[in-house]
């Protein structure tokens, strides 16, 4: 039995992570930033299947559960601060966001 | 032999469509652009779940990723666009050039699908240990309990939360008179 698939995956959540995270650092809009940490959420999904799998055991299917409850928890929440972001600055670029004053 | 040549194939070209998928997304420029990519990208990250022998976190995948945060997504470029954006700008929303690549990475989707389904044999997890679904609720609800109530209160929470952060604020009141209450 050869775990190259699993290598692999690993391997591919790693590139996943990265990219996301090359989205986190480059986009200066809110919402592709959002966008950029749902990939960053999904690539540790993906280690913790690909983990799961190489042991046979369930417990990386119950952490990709509490991974994706976290993904859509945050993501309403950030669209929310998103959307009140625009309302009260009509912007969603977060160069111009830097005055947060209470 | 075919089976695990088919099994590399469908794996790898999954691995290729979800970093070229993700790629293009955070380089683009429109947000429902880069949508369409990040739907592709659940799709293919979908099947390497079911190839990694996780049927049941591929179908969550699906439903949940390219379900509700991407309809989440929508709507919020939806709001974000009222008033910004004039009626000419909409028309160059979606372009060609802003379709046909998603489509043509769905269109591999397919074609792997469609091998994976026309394989003599099924395209079963493939030097990875399968983990069935009812392994996994018997541990989801037995030591592993606390994660389901804790995400319960964490999706309780984000919805109060997002419902309480995004609400319209009464339209008479503006920025100044709302600070003044708070104040006051």
């Amino acid at each position: 039995m050869d775990n190259q698939y699993i290598d692999h995956a690993i391997i591919l959540a790693g590139i996943l992570f990265c990219l996301g995270l090359v989205g986190v650092m480059v986009r200066r809009n809110l919402l592709f930033i959002m966008i950029s940490i749902e990939v960053m959420l999904n690539a540790a999904g993906l280690a913790f299947i690909a983990a799961g799998s190489a042991w046979g055991q369930a417990e990386g299917q119950v952490m990709f559960l509490a991974v994706i409850t976290l993904g859509a928890a945050e993501v309403a929440v950030g669209l929310g601060l998103t959307l009140l972001l625009f309302r009260h600055h009509n912007s969603v670029d977060v160069d111009q966001l830097n005055q947060l004053r209470g | 032999m075919i089976w695990a040549y088919l099994y590399n194939i469908v794996f790898y070209a999954s691995c290729g469509v979800t970093v070229v998928a993700t790629i293009l997304m955070i380089t683009r420029h429109n947000a429902v652009h880069a949508l369409l990519y990040l739907i592709v990208s659940s799709l293919s990250l979908a099947i390497i779940f079911y190839l990694l022998g996780a049927a049941f976190a591929a179908a969550l995948e699906v439903i949940v990723y390219a379900g509700a945060v991407m309809i989440l997504f929508v709507f919020v470029v939806m709001m974000l666009n009222q008033g910004q954006r004039s009626a000419a700008h909409e028309a160059s929303w979606l372009p060609a050039s802003g379709w046909i690549m998603p489509s043509i990475l769905a269109a591999i989707l397919l074609t792997l699908l469609l091998l994976g389904m026309n394989s003599e044999q099924p395209l079963q997890p493939y030097g990875v240990h399968g983990v069935a679904v009812k392994d996994v609720g018997i541990a989801l609800f037995g030591p592993y309990v606390l994660v389901v109530e804790l995400s319960s209160f964490l999706l309780l929470s984000g919805l109060i939360g997002a419902f309480h952060i995004a609400r319209k604020m009464p339209s008479h009141m503006d920025q100044n008179t709302l600070e003044e209450a708070e104040n006051g």
